[in-house]
């Protein structure tokens, strides 16, 4: 491997892979493959198990049970030293004590790379810092500081390029600029990205596929708007964008729709949409796809009502206006409706009815729950596991 | 804690103090500054004198006045320059050996044993036990192990490492043992400071850049904490070229074995205040000049 690169980026495949800490399970029995050349991106809330993972195919920790191959290679027993893999990381550890370009030039050097300083001011020249080389970490701005420690990583064509939630520290336009620099660079060097982050709209902008991960397992991977439009658990149309979800009894179970009883209404869902065609299910629609109607709409095919229920809140939020109706004995729905005209269509305590096109809705796979929306978090378990996850953030930081 | 003084790594203030109020801050600084004038300056000025020193008239022993005789330092390095060298190989072994010991040490108490901060305080404890017992106490402890008839002897000519004549006590071996043994704790607390705040993801990256473990302790580790053994070795080596204890006869030394420190004990006991003063001098030249030297090779505003 010394003083050569790899040719293109490679398959990333973890099989079964495990990781237990002492008194909690990080990763239960993940099974993932990552194509060469792709774009992915693990979402999830914090103690997911992303990091985790993220860690275990740098080889900064070791997997408790499974494989992990790059480019069809075993490399679940190598140091991280020996590994094509290069991770940008989410506090940048850039070396205080050396410049940007000996920073840029560290991981070429130990592998004997022979034009290792025009390799690295190439680098440089691809995040536009070239000009500050000679200075130290320090003397750099947050969104510098991340380009180098992007330039340090991209520097050596790794095989495999692992970024930490690499934008977590910056502000909202950095975030946003360097999202679509990172796209491109991605674009341009032709590397395997894996990406971990806990930003939904920032792993739906830059990943060709995002897998979520909740509690050590991928609930769901697909392509960003296949998720989005079909989600297939609860955890997933509720931490990817918001939803509105029901629950009640399948009522008719035709060809090509089933139908549900959602507070003595009859709504339907297309029938490759909803994971479940029998029993208590969830189904559930965004609330952009949602309309507003002052007066009972008629009823038409492909097209579900709900109402009449009271406007609760309505508040302006730019491009679009978010209403909160209350339908009696259903949850509250929100509602996304956009700004066509000046002012908010209906006022605070109106009466409505909302609609939907069957087309838009979509059936859960989960068992539900007594509270839909929120699974209990109050178990010792849970807490023990929430304060190891503190102390682990917090010592992270440290 | 409180050996991070030896590290300063504290937040510069200075460009932050209001202009306005600097009378405030010579206040303040008076008392430390008195103390200075009185416990340093004015010894020193008086040392420099006495240096150059020439007998009194009536030649009486201990007796005399004030002059420009620089004859005193030509005989000072004349006499004793033998000694100057014995005393920078010694203090120069020392200071190694105890960094070769100490960064080990401090390294297993400020990184490894980092998890478990019990542990941590409690080597930590034991690395500053010894001060609890007389210095000059442990070092006659020694003498009593290395003596003629003691067991590292006994031992050593029993496996044939030293013959059934030869003996350990007033050797270089037993001063240059005594000095490492004596001023490791210098050398370790510094370290410590400074590989205790150590950020190991510095070292994770290192790794992930591809550095094994020998280059990621030469090109990480070992950067990150120079401060700490720039000020351990400062504080090993300069206090260990004036030593006078570990060298002296009564202790691990013999007459083979004398340092620039007993020279000067020896000369100003027995009245030869201008020489003693004159070998002072020199000695404390002798090793601002390396000292000096050192700092600036090694590198660095951030030292002093």
């Amino acid at each position: 491997m010394a003083g050569s690169f790899d040719e293109s980026g490679a398959d990333l495949e973890l099989v079964g892979v495990t990781k237990r800490f002492p008194g909690f399970t990080a990763i239960e029995n993940l099974n993932l493959t990552i194509p060469a050349g792709s774009f992915f991106a693990l979402l999830g809330p914090s103690g997911c198990g992303k990091t985790t993972t993220l860690r275990l195919v740098a080889g900064l920790e070791a997997p408790t049970a499974g494989r992990i191959l790059i480019g069809g290679k075993e490399v679940t027993a190598t140091k991280p030293h020996q590994r094509p893999v290069n991770t940008v990381f989410q506090s940048y550890a850039l070396f205080p004590h050396m410049t940007v370009l000996a920073n840029v030039e560290f991981g070429l050097k130990r592998r004997g790379i022979a034009n290792a300083l025009a390799l690295a001011h190439e680098a440089l020249r691809l995040v536009e810092l070239d000009h500050v080389a000679s200075r130290r970490p320090s003397q750099l701005s947050g969104g510098q500081q991340q380009r180098v420690a992007l330039a340090r990583a991209v520097v050596n064509r790794p095989a495999l390029l692992l970024l930490d939630e690499p934008l977590g520290a910056l502000d909202l336009k950095l975030r946003r600029q360097m999202q679509l620099e990172l796209k491109s660079i991605q674009g341009e060097v032709g590397l395997t990205f894996l990406h971990v982050t806990h930003d939904q709209e920032e792993a739906m902008t830059m990943a060709d596929t995002v897998a979520v991960m909740n509690k050590g397992r991928i609930e769901q991977m697909g392509a960003p708007e296949e998720l989005y439009e079909l989600p297939r658990t609860t955890f997933v149309a509720n931490f990817l964008g918001q939803s509105n979800l029901f629950t009640g009894e399948v009522v008719e179970s035709g060809s090509d729709a089933v139908t549900v009883d959602i507070a003595g209404l009859g709504i339907k869902v297309p029938r490759e949409r909803a994971q479940r065609h029998a029993g208590e299910v969830t189904i559930g629609v965004r609330p952009e796809k949602l309309t507003l109607h002052t007066r009972k709409p008629d009823t038409a095919a492909g097209v579900n009502i709900l109402g009449p229920g009271v406007i609760i809140d309505a508040s302006f939020t730019g491009v679009s206006t978010q209403y909160l109706v209350q339908v009696p004995g259903l949850p509250v729905i929100t509602v996304f409706a956009q700004n066509m005209a000046f002012g908010p269509v209906a006022e605070q305590g109106a009466e409505v009815w909302v609609s939907w096109r069957v087309e838009h809705g979509f059936g859960l796979a989960d068992e539900p729950e007594p509270e839909a929306r929120f699974a209990a978090d109050d178990d010792t378990r849970t807490i023990a596991v929430q304060r190891r996850q503190r102390l682990e953030d917090e010592l992270d930081e440290a | 804690m409180a050996f991070g003084a030896f590290a300063n790594t504290g937040p510069d203030l200075s460009a932050a103090a209001p202009r306005r109020r600097s009378y405030v801050a010579l206040i303040l600084l008076a008392p430390g500054v008195l103390y200075l004038v009185a416990t340093f300056v004015a010894p020193l000025v008086s040392l420099v004198l006495t240096s150059f020193k020439e007998p009194g008239g009536d030649f009486e022993v201990g007796e005399y006045v004030y002059a420009f005789r620089w004859e005193n330092y030509a005989e000072a390095i004349e006499r004793f320059g033998e000694i100057f060298l014995r005393t920078f190989g010694y203090s120069l072994l020392a200071t190694v050996l105890a960094l070769v010991i100490s960064y080990p040490l401090a390294y297993f108490i400020g990184v490894t044993l980092r998890r478990f901060p019990l542990w941590q305080s409690l080597t930590l404890i034991l690395v500053i036990a010894p001060f609890f017992i007389s210095f000059l106490l442990r070092t006659l402890a020694w003498k009593a192990v290395f003596a003629d008839e003691g067991p590292v002897v006994s031992f050593l000519q029993s496996i044939g490492v030293l013959g059934p004549e030869d003996y350990l006590n007033g050797t270089a071996f037993t001063v240059i043992f005594g000095l490492t043994y004596n001023y490791i704790p210098f050398m370790t607390l510094p370290i410590y400071a400074s590989l205790e705040r150590l950020d190991l993801r510095y070292v994770e990256a290192g790794g992930d850049l591809y550095a094994g473990a020998g280059q990621r302790f030469w090109r990480i580790i070992l950067p990150l904490s120079l401060p700490g053994v720039v000020s351990g070795t400062l504080l090993t080596f300069i206090p260990a070229s004036g030593d006078y204890v570990n060298a002296s006869k009564d202790f691990l030394g013999s007459t083979n074995t004398v340092m620039a420190g007993n020279v000067i004990n020896d000369m100003f006991f027995q009245s030869f205040y201008p020489l003693s003063a004159a070998v002072s001098i020199l000695l404390m030249v002798a090793i601002l000049i390396p000292v000096i030297a050192y700092v600036a090779k090694s590198g660095s505003e951030e030292l002093l």
